[in-house]
């Protein structure tokens, strides 16, 4: 009887464990339409194949480079690990999980979130440490990107975090309970629709020029990371008008990168070489982000640097490559196509109008 | 006090759960030290520099407990050697001399606690009273304010405390001899929090004990702390985001909003207040350790009097035995009865004196909820109400003979509703800046008509969705059946006789909703307990 008893309690927790744990997939945003950001970083997980060039960094390299076309065009296999206002710690620790699967022969690094010293946005950080598998290098993530008032709790639990969702269910919740759809194309983030730059704000004055300490301690370990598995490390900033690049910024990376021989390239230079027109036809959001049509510019143009650069093999004539590749090719075409298809009959896209 | 250790926080649910496996896993001998490191580091945790406070409070009591008792020994061993040469005169005369001596001690004790306590917490309420006398006399001199902290529950261990040492003087009980055990009895650490302030009498007897692990214990506990964050997570921290958008700008929400205001902050601090003295109370039990009830289903009470006697009792039986008593018999007091007797009448003559003494209680107990002219008030208030309900009792008597309604259910439903409109009235003096928004905003409930709002739609620009709404309205029938069935018998009892199923399905649903509907996390302004700052 008494053993009865304690097996019974014992079920009766189970079962309140995955009760919750039900609880805590449900509720849990599933980001597979309007804000697709949050789906990013885990999608790398599906990968089985390796990469020769893993991208780092926030929505400039995310919106802006295609790795559909680096392989369309030169067989550069690629992956892009970056979330939206993903700061430098958290491109690290990403860095430092992918090394763990694989090992590339190149991690380009945009640059643009030098600028953050201190975390600015605890929902920013959720949408790329929710999507990290559990890994000493997601703790450590988590650890330097909390903000005043969170909990560690809250990341090992997210149902902590999320429970306020049950009054925001939708019917994608449930669709997506288990599984969810592919949302990018390694990484990259489509965008079809066009919104040319109109103007072109005054750049506020900063009190300080200079990046922080932490930026640049993160910046450092990158490069010393890079540097212990032999991989090159390659700097960019992206060929975007917003957030407005300072001079000052520049002469900071251009003179780190001097200093420890690494390369960097900065596009907004570059603008007639990649033919990108962000006046015209090459951003769907004036000139914040690329747009499809702007970001394979701006790959085919990379592409052939990289190549060239650090001698990256043509994987099309590997058979077994092609054929998984092929599968993404596809998928990106009629993502394609049913972006222009909305497009034509909507005018704009509607699973992003909440976005805009 | 810090965040760190609110009942609502990760740290303090983590610090019990660890407390209970060391506190069940170690010699049951050594249950009750393990319970003052545990209290301390409580304290510590919630704000180091604060220790000071409560070590001061315990010493200084010990002190004086064992300057008292030692005295009573004294008495006892003179009195029994010199049982036969002493005459009733002299023993008399003895006693007096030596009850002057313990007086002594106590005045001592009692002036040097609730001195820290005035001095911490009244002091810059008195300041800025001198300043504005200062002001309306055209003085230019100001006071400076002083920087101190608030304590966490000081003014709960300071009345718990006081009453042990006035108990000892009284010869109620001997004082306690070992300093560790009194510190553990100052410093019990979920009563630290908002209460109960218990009594040493009660308290010492469960909480020295060995405590066996017990099943029982554990589920039933368990099932009063759930209850307990049920409370305060899913009712009171919802409305509270309404009741503040409602309170903090009184120029704009009048009239029927400050109805709704009056009644969503009646509604919240029942639910915010009894959930902490749940959770209290469920922690000790699994501690096995018996706390006293604070609250008998308070609105449920027919009249004033009532209500007092179920809500916070433990504070009213304070005030009621260590100053209401006291100041009744006290010989000014007693002269002044006889006076007023001779003068006024038996009738008057006798009421007087009590209803004096009721208002020093009353105004005492405004004083203890918060250093601000509100608390004064609505303390008073609440005595000038009990009066006002005492002189109208040969109306009530007359209204009972005259008409039968006594024990018909509509009578004594109007009676609870018109108890809880009441207090809430009264409350809204906690609630509002200042007693003239107070009054402004009570009188707008019926010189603005703006009651059509309600049903616009502005309701839901309080902060509070439909769904909030729909989750306070489930909120409040819960409360309500649980509390009916509260009227024959311990609800945790009742559920212990129901099928496991049955029992399983109600755990898995509290757990659940409080997860789910709990107002706290990122998001929620999760505020600490009302009760905290006393």
């Amino acid at each position: 009887m008494k053993k009865r008893r304690i097996w019974i309690r014992i079920t009766a927790v189970c079962c309140l464990i995955i009760s919750i744990f039900f609880l805590q997939k449900l509720l849990m945003p599933k980001y597979v339409t309007s804000i697709i950001e949050g789906s990013l970083i885990e999608e790398y997980y599906r990968e089985k194949t390796p990469h020769d060039v893993i991208f780092i960094g926030d929505c400039e390299v995310y919106e802006n480079i295609s790795p559909i076309t680096l392989w369309e065009k030169y067989g550069i296999t690629s992956f892009i690990r970056g979330s939206a206002q993903q700061l430098i710690w958290h491109s690290y620790y990403l860095l430092e999980e992918t090394l763990k699967y694989e090992k590339p022969k190149v991690v380009v690094f945009n640059v643009l979130s030098m600028k953050y010293n201190e975390p600015q946005k605890e929902e920013y950080n959720r949408l790329t440490l929710d999507g990290m598998r559990w890994s000493m290098s997601k703790v450590k993530a988590i650890k330097a990107s909390m903000m005043e008032g969170e909990s560690f709790l809250d990341y090992v639990f997210p149902i902590l975090r999320f429970h306020s969702r049950w009054s925001e269910l939708t019917s994608e919740d449930f669709k997506y309970l288990f599984k969810k759809d592919k949302v990018s194309h390694n990484g990259y983030y489509m965008r079809v629709d066009v919104k040319p730059v109109t103007s072109v704000p005054k750049p506020r004055k900063l009190a300080d020029y200079r990046f922080g300490d932490n930026a640049w301690h993160y910046l450092d370990k990158m490069v010393e990371l890079t540097k212990k598995h032999g991989i090159e490390l390659v700097l960019m900033k992206a060929p975007t008008i917003y957030p407005h690049w300072y001079d000052e910024w520049e002469q900071q990376i251009e003179e780190y990168a001097e200093k420890h021989d690494l390369m960097y390239i900065n596009f907004l230079e570059l603008m007639e070489e990649t033919g990108i027109d962000l006046t015209t036809t090459d951003t769907y959001d004036a000139g914040l982000h690329l747009n499809k049509s702007g970001a394979e510019k701006l790959s085919v143009y990379f592409g052939k640097i990289l190549q060239d650069t650090f001698g990256l093999e043509d994987h099309r004539s590997d058979e077994e490559l092609s054929l998984v590749w092929q599968e993404k090719v596809e998928f990106y075409r009629q993502m394609a196509e049913s972006q222009y298809n909305e497009l034509k009959e909507y005018g704009y896209l509607k699973r992003f109008r909440n976005n805009n | 006090m810090g965040d760190n250790m609110l009942f609502t926080s990760y740290s303090f649910i983590i610090f019990i759960t660890v407390l209970f496996v060391v506190y069940y896993l170690i010699p049951r001998k050594y249950q009750w030290m393990l319970l003052l490191a545990a209290n301390y580091l409580f304290y510590f945790l919630s704000g180091p520099k604060f220790l000071i406070y409560i070590m001061a409070t315990t010493v200084s009591t010990y002190f004086a407990g064992n300057k008292i008792g030692s005295l009573y020994n004294e008495q006892e061993r003179y009195l029994s050697e010199n049982k036969g040469s002493l005459s009733r005169e002299e023993k008399k005369e003895y006693k007096a001399k030596m009850k002057s001596r313990q007086w002594k001690w106590l005045l001592a004790c009692l002036l040097f606690n609730f001195g820290i306590l005035g001095v911490i917490k009244y002091a810059n309420f008195a300041i800025a009273n001198v300043n504005y006398l200062l002001q309306a006399f055209g003085s230019d001199m100001q006071l400076s304010f002083l920087k101190l902290a608030l304590p966490m529950g000081i003014s709960f261990y300071t009345f718990q405390t006081m009453g042990y040492i006035i108990d000892v003087y009284r010869g109620k009980y001997p004082n306690e001899k070992n300093i560790f055990k009194l510190a553990l009895f100052v410093s019990f650490f979920p009563q630290l929090v908002q209460g109960p302030i218990s009594r040493y009498d009660d308290l010492s007897q469960t909480l020295y004990k060995e405590h066996p692990f017990s099943y029982k214990n554990l589920s039933f506990g368990l099932q009063r702390i759930m209850w307990g964050y049920f409370k305060k997570l899913v009712i009171a921290d919802r409305i509270l985001v309404a009741v503040k958008t409602l309170i903090q700008d009184p120029e704009t929400y009048q009239g029927a909003f400050a109805l709704v205001g009056m009644l969503f902050y009646a509604f919240q601090l029942y639910a915010d207040f009894t959930g902490g003295i749940d959770i209290t109370i469920g922690i000790a039990e699994v501690l096995d350790i018996r706390l006293k009830e604070n609250f008998d289903r308070p609105y449920f009470s027919k009249n004033i009097v009532e209500y007092w006697r179920r809500w916070h009792i433990s504070m009213g039986t304070w005030f009621r035995d260590y100053l209401f008593y006291p100041i009744s018999v006290w010989k000014p007091m007693l002269n002044f009865s006889k006076f007023c007797r001779n003068t006024l009448g038996d009738a008057i003559g006798k009421r007087v004196p009590v209803y004096i003494s009721t208002l020093v209680v009353w105004f005492a107990t405004g004083l203890w909820h918060g250093a601000a002219w509100n608390f004064i008030v609505w303390g008073l208030a609440n005595g000038i109400v009990i009066i006002i309900s005492q002189e109208l009792h040969p109306f009530y008597e007359w209204f009972h003979k005259k008409f039968d309604v006594k024990n018909k259910f509509g009578f004594r439903l109007f009676q609870v509703v018109r108890t809880v409109l009441l207090m809430s009235c009264l409350r809204m003096f906690d609630c509002y800046r200042d007693v003239p928004t107070t009054f402004r905003a009570f009188w707008s409930m019926f010189t603005v008509f703006n009651y059509n709002e309600l049903f616009n739609g502005s309701l839901l620009k309080l902060g509070l969705s439909a769904a909030d709404y729909a989750v306070l309205l489930m909120g409040l029938v819960v409360l309500i059946t649980v509390s009916l069935i509260q009227r024959t018998g311990s609800v945790r009892e009742k559920l212990a006789a129901k099928p496991q199923l049955v029992r399983y399905a109600l755990y898995y649903c509290l757990i659940i909703v409080i997860i789910v509907m709990g107002a706290y996390g990122i998001g929620y302004d999760s505020s600490q307990f009302i009760y905290n700052q006393f």
